[in-house]
């Protein structure tokens, strides 16, 4: 499943590299709001759920090869971090609902994708 | 062997919109040098999690890194308060970054344990206000 076949599906916002999200496959999720956890545990395309908003999110996403970040109950992003996701291509998606409920929804629409 | 690449980078104290900058034009060299993506993941992380140190403890400082044919040798260092513990700092869950770094994410007390797990070699020298030297050994095959 891509990042636009999840997005879309659940009318979640992207913030950086729309262009991007129709090429970029996710493996799984992760979750967590410590830096060097997620840089440490984040694995090849994985969706990444922080609530932390600041540049360095895009740093660790960049470096880990996250599919995207995704930014969950709507928290505003600020507008410096956008722009280095632009510059760096890192996908950032805006998203009402919680952690737990967007693992919910990759897990249920990842299962119909694998059922073809 | 003589290196293939040498790069110096400054790394700026305090500076969270240069930070990671360092790591990142890194790994944008082993892209396009055609490095296997795992080695490129693992230098970029080690990379990141020194130069972020430097960033967040060690007043800023500078990051050498050495690309060679079978190796990348990382070298940062800064002239920063230095470690008292250095066995301590290694233990994974202990920070000594103040609440407004933690507030960003950071803290965790995994970023030297992170190099460590991500080098083949890791060499960590400090001393109280003697600076601290980290030195990264990435092999290639």
């Amino acid at each position: 499943m891509t990042v636009k076949d999840f997005v879309q599906h659940f009318g979640y916002k992207i913030l950086s590299c729309a262009d991007k999200a129709d090429k970029t496959e996710i493996t799984g999720v992760y979750i967590c709001d410590l830096l060097s956890m997620a840089m440490a545990r984040v694995k090849d395309g994985e969706l990444w759920v922080t609530v932390h908003t600041n540049i360095n999110i895009v740093a660790v996403a960049c470096l880990t090869n996250a599919s995207c970040i995704v930014i969950p109950e709507n928290i505003e992003v600020e507008e410096l971090t956008i722009n280095k996701a632009v510059e760096k291509g890192v996908i950032i998606v805006q998203a009402p609902h919680t952690g737990y409920e967007i693992c919910i929804n990759f897990y249920t629409k990842n299962l119909e994708f694998g059922d073809g | 062997m003589s290196s293939i690449i040498k790069k110096e980078y400054d790394i700026p104290a305090n500076d969270f919109s240069l930070a990671g900058e360092a790591s990142s034009n890194v790994r944008k060299l082993l892209t396009q040098l055609g490095v296997n993506p795992t080695i490129i993941k693992r230098t970029s992380i080690a990379m990141y999690e020194a130069e972020l140190n430097v960033v967040i403890h060690g007043n800023g400082g500078k990051a050498r890194v050495e690309i060679f044919e079978d190796k990348i040798e990382i070298f940062v260092f800064d002239e920063g308060p230095g470690i008292e513990d250095i066995e301590l700092a290694m233990k994974e869950g202990y920070s000594t970054a103040p609440d407004s770094i933690r507030e960003m994410g950071f803290g965790a007390g995994m970023g030297l344990s992170n190099i460590k797990r991500n080098s083949d070699k890791f060499v960590l020298e400090s001393e109280p206000n003697k600076g601290t030297r980290v030195y990264i050994t990435i092999y290639l095959y």
